[in-house]
């Protein structure tokens, strides 16, 4: 069992303004670890992505509810990011690079590869009608580069 | 987001001054794509000069202007693009079909 050290959670609307405030909130939260700047952009990004499809693909035309819960372990942070929308059919397949559903909306299909690359471990569980959570961690490195200070 | 415009060069500058995610994107779209429609550049130049974050909304964004200044047969161009933005361009292959310009100096001067 590894100790936690401090956990969160946050609950509000689809609504695509609160993309830049899941984001921040999380960033604050993780800054209790001591991160680089590097690692806060790097979970700034990943959040806002998981968020948007959250808001864009869960909720197509309604608003539910996005839940965000935020757990600081020692060295590593894990966010994980649930809706109650209508679910992914083929986690495999929107995983993809470039896949996507909504192309007539400027979506890139590369949401979940920027997940994939700036977190260290993401997981892709969706029930088609009942929802999807995303749980993703990163690890903050404590031994810091000297020369950075 | 900030425009310029250069009008003996056809030239069209946006310098975006907001967080580059799919909130703010929607409205950004719509203002260039006006102006660019209006305007019929020979090259619009994205200034990122002022961007803090962008997530892959700013692919969808880059590509979708790409696509409307062809329509007129202009270029894109980006400016200023840090190293953080640029490895999300890359991841995503933007950077095969626009170009980065390190030095926007002598084009709109």
């Amino acid at each position: 069992m590894r100790n936690i050290k401090n956990e969160m959670k946050l609950e509000f609307l689809s609504k695509s303004a609160n993309e830049a405030f899941a984001r921040i909130s999380i960033a604050a939260f993780a800054s209790q670890l001591d991160p680089t700047i590097e690692e806060i952009a790097d979970i700034k990004t990943s959040v806002s992505e998981a968020v948007t499809n959250s808001i864009i693909h869960a909720y197509p035309n309604k608003e539910g509810i996005v839940k965000i819960r935020a757990v600081l372990y020692e060295d590593e942070i894990e966010i994980e990011i649930s809706d109650t929308g209508i679910g992914i059919e083929n986690v495999n397949e929107a995983k993809a690079p470039l896949f996507t559903t909504k192309g007539n909306l400027e979506r890139s299909g590369m949401g979940f590869t920027i997940m994939d690359n700036f977190m260290d471990n993401l997981k892709v569980e969706s029930i088609v009608g009942l929802g999807t959570k995303i749980t993703m961690g990163k690890k903050i490195k404590k031994i810091k580069d000297e020369n950075t200070y | 987001m900030n425009v310029k415009h250069f009008i003996e060069d056809k030239i069209l500058l946006f310098e975006f001054t907001e967080e580059l995610d799919h909130h703010e994107s929607e409205k950004i779209r719509k203002r260039a794509d006006y102006e660019i429609q209006r305007f019929m550049p020979k090259k619009v130049i994205l200034d990122f000069k002022k961007v803090s974050f962008m997530d892959s909304a700013g692919i969808g964004l880059i590509i979708g202007r790409y696509k409307s200044t062809n329509c007129y047969g202009g270029n894109l161009e980006l400016v200023n693009v840090k190293p953080k933005i640029k490895r999300i361009f890359e991841m995503a292959g933007v950077l095969k079909i626009v170009s980065i310009v390190e030095n926007i100096q002598g084009q709109t001067g």
